[in-house]
């Protein structure tokens, strides 16, 4: 039987100390048996050095292929009010931002059906409820879609996508991340339910050069907000900071990756066409200069972590685009992506990965880009060229 | 069901959980400044002020706690609040005369305000023993132990630069670890071992063999049984077979641990994003409290906090120094263990003379 009392004494170390404890946060829900076998099964590990998890076995809800991670005990004798222990993610919404209304219908679901414990938020950015029986699934989904809310992506399919706090709360946001994530989302509701990748696909939108949502490492589809014009620049302000103990000099002429700034003591001289929009000055003086008005995004593919051919930040594909609905453009390129590594992309391999195999000038051909130079660090330096026939391309035509 | 079953509706719509002083200023800020450490106050255009109180949390929340943040969000900021990206909470004021009061009721309850600016935000973690089946060590657990230790840095503004400490409890790194100022990253360090006995019972051996990423999983008989080998040497760890069959065991109390890694980021402030590097490839599965990775990850910190110039990040400043004096500052022992061996190895090798002697 499931024991909501046991000791555990390595897991309370972890209840002292000045930082937000997540044992007790297990332990407000532990009159539920739920967790009070988790607070077994961890406390198990934590003696052992081991984890006591399985995955496997495919669990779901009707109709949907992803969204519900299976999780089993290898212990369920032990502790068999985990024996399942589903986590289920649930699609944020833009920008993670709630009513406390709505905190509070997430919080009834759970409260009902699951074990009470949560992660706000997983990595991805779902909302994740840890800990669901396989008879409770149903349920769960029925009333989160009743209250508005649906599952996120898992597996091979198109994963959650996320944005930073954009136009919300930034003015250097340079697109509207929080529309277009909620449009992107809407707009392929099939591909995120229903895994028909070769692995997964995941876009994170970031407003302006800083990436606070971490887009080019995280993301197969990393739109990061830009500008093409001046830096906006109130010299007034300026030389508050000055005055208030920020050596521009030092701090923001020497330390401009390209050098384009300048400092007579009164005023900023920024040579526009040199800057490479790294934000560094804007971020030390944010109540002086701000990103320029004729703003987009730049589009880069394939950031990944290691698994399975090594990490990968992502590439440049589009150096710059303006990213205003219902983003036609945006949605076109995915889908010639998704078409061509649908096809010849190999089981868990992602599009990064794929990329680098069939090389990126093949990619751009059939996704229809033409080569830039913003896409590469420097021109190739070996001479094995294979060399396209001109007539031969032509034929094709 | 009676009602119709409803699928594909996707998120609620962000709208509904915008305050009114975010809808009339939508995409019209001016500017943002940090009063005190925890408080981040944005100007719009209309002079309008939003202030946004920053928490600590443990990520890993009960509903408890969750009702605990909407209570206080009603009682002080009309009932909206927001999530970030790396696990804080931030509740959304738009009277500042209440920023005090809420921060005080909060940090009475356990949930420090911080978090901004130079200092170390909330470490973005995974699972571990939590929740996952290939935690090859626990996330929240490191973590608490972590933080209770760089606290003050959380709490103050008194670092060089922003730094950016996350947490993954396996070398698949759901976490995506790989671009942090500091990555403490769980590994497993030899093969699974494998259940000779089990596996016909529970286990597909083609689909187990088609699990390999580096074709290291042959089928056998192995004492009469239907089952696998592993070539060792071919193995990197990475537990895709475990995922599809239980009996091929990653997991290993004996020689699981801990690595760390630095210098990574991904913002393009200065320099471009960069992966983090290997610091220290093994520390032991400490339990607990992880005294080991505790110790090695404050030490580091320390070390750049004491030498980097100011906005230089510890990437940055290790680029300055050289790695030499990095390993020479941290005594950090260099390695077999640090000189890549995997596909773009060479690229990471020396070759020129330009040597600090």
């Amino acid at each position: 039987m499931s024991d909501t009392t046991r000791e555990t004494p390595l897991l309370d170390e972890l209840e002292k100390g000045p930082w937000p404890s997540f044992i007790k946060e297990i332990k407000k829900e532990r009159e539920r048996p739920m967790v009070g076998d988790l607070l077994g099964l961890l406390e198990r590990s934590y003696g052992e050095r081991v984890g006591h998890w399985k995955h496997g076995g495919l669990v779901g809800v009707m109709g949907y292929g992803g969204g519900v991670i299976g999780r089993y005990s290898d212990l369920p004798e032990e502790f068999p009010s985990v024996a399942e222990f589903h986590t289920i993610r649930v699609n944020q919404p833009s920008g993670l931002f709630y009513s406390s209304d709505a905190l509070r219908t997430l919080c009834n679901i759970w409260d009902k059906h699951g074990s009470g414990l949560t992660n706000m938020h997983g990595s991805t950015g779902d909302i994740v409820f840890l800990g669901c029986r396989t008879e409770a699934l149903e349920e769960v989904f029925s009333e989160l879609t009743e209250a508005g809310f649906d599952l996120g992506g898992s597996g091979s399919d198109l994963r959650t996508p996320s944005c930073c706090v954009g136009p919300g709360r930034c003015e250097w946001a340079c697109y509207d991340t929080l529309d277009i994530c909620n449009d992107i989302t809407q707009s392929f509701q099939d591909e995120l339910h229903r895994p028909m990748f070769p692995y997964k696909y995941k876009f994170k939108f970031a407003g302006c050069p800083n990436d606070c949502v971490a887009s080019v490492a995280r993301s197969d589809c990393s739109i990061i907000g830009t500008w093409k014009d001046d830096i906006q620049i109130k010299a007034d302000e300026v030389l508050a900071y000055a005055n208030n103990g920020v050596d521009i000099e030092k701090e923001i002429c020497q330390l401009c990756p390209t050098g384009c700034i300048s400092w007579d003591g009164k005023a900023l001289d920024i040579d526009n066409g040199e800057c490479v929009k790294c934000m560094h000055c804007i971020n030390v003086m944010p109540k002086a200069l701000a990103p320029g008005k004729e703003r987009g995004a730049t589009i880069l593919i394939g950031g990944k972590a290691p698994i399975i051919g090594g990490a990968l930040l992502a590439a440049v594909m589009v150096p710059f685009i303006e990213m205003e609905a219902p983003y036609e453009d945006l949605k076109e390129l995915t889908e010639a992506i998704w078409d061509f590594w649908g096809e010849h992309g190999k089981n868990r391999e992602r599009v990064g990965e794929f990329i680098q195999r069939v090389g990126l000038s093949n990619f751009l051909d059939e996704i229809g880009l033409e080569p830039v130079p913003e896409m590469v660090v420097h021109p190739r330096t070996n001479p094995y060229i294979f060399f396209v026939d001109e007539d031969e391309e032509d034929d094709d035509e | 069901m009676n009602k119709q079953r409803k699928t594909d509706i996707g998120p609620p719509h962000y709208e509904k959980f915008l305050p009114p002083i975010i809808k009339k200023n939508y995409g019209k800020w001016a500017y943002h400044e940090v009063p005190e450490q925890g408080v981040l106050v944005h100007t719009a255009e209309s002079g309008d002020k939003l202030y946004s109180l920053r928490v600590a949390s443990s990520r890993l929340l009960s509903i408890a706690t969750i009702r605990l943040f909407a209570d206080l969000a009603d009682k002080y900021c009309d009932g909206y609040l927001r999530f970030t990206t790396r696990n804080n909470v931030e509740f959304l004021l738009s009277d500042g005369a209440k920023v005090a009061p809420l921060r005080a009721e909060l940090e009475a309850e356990g949930y420090p305000a911080g978090g901004i600016g130079n200092a170390i935000s909330n470490i973005v973690h995974t699972q571990g023993w939590v929740h996952c089946h290939s935690a090859a060590t626990d996330a929240s657990g490191v973590v608490k132990s972590l933080m209770d230790e760089l606290m003050p840095h959380f709490t103050n503004m008194d670092l060089p630069a922003k730094m950016r400490v996350a947490f993954a409890c396996c070398l698949n790194m759901c976490g995506a670890v790989h671009c942090s100022d500091i990555a403490v990253l769980g590994v497993h360090t030899r093969a699974p071992r494998i259940d000779h006995n089990e596996l016909p019972k529970v286990c597909e051996v083609p689909s187990l063999v088609a699990s390999c990423p580096t074709g290291a999983i042959r089928p056998a008989t192995v004492d009469g049984n239907q089952s696998v080998t592993i070539e060792e040497g071919q193995c990197m760890y990475c537990g895709n077979c475990y995922t599809v069959c239980p009996s091929v065991k990653i997991n290993n109390p004996e020689s699981d641990g801990i690595s760390i890694w630095v210098g990574g980021k991904v913002s393009n402030a200065r320099r471009e994003p960069t992966f983090s590097k290997l610091a220290i490839p093994f520390l032991p599965n400490n339990p607990p409290r992880w005294p080991e990775v505790v110790e090695a990850v404050t030490g580091i910190v320390n070390i750049w906090k004491d030498n980097a110039n100011k906005h230089e990040r510890l990437g940055e400043w290790i680029d300055r120094i050289g790695w030499s004096r990095f390993f020479e500052m941290t005594g950090i022992p260099f390695t077999r263990y640090h000189i890549d061996d995997f596909t773009h190895a060479g690229e990471t090798y020396k070759r020129s003379a330009q040597i600090r002697q």
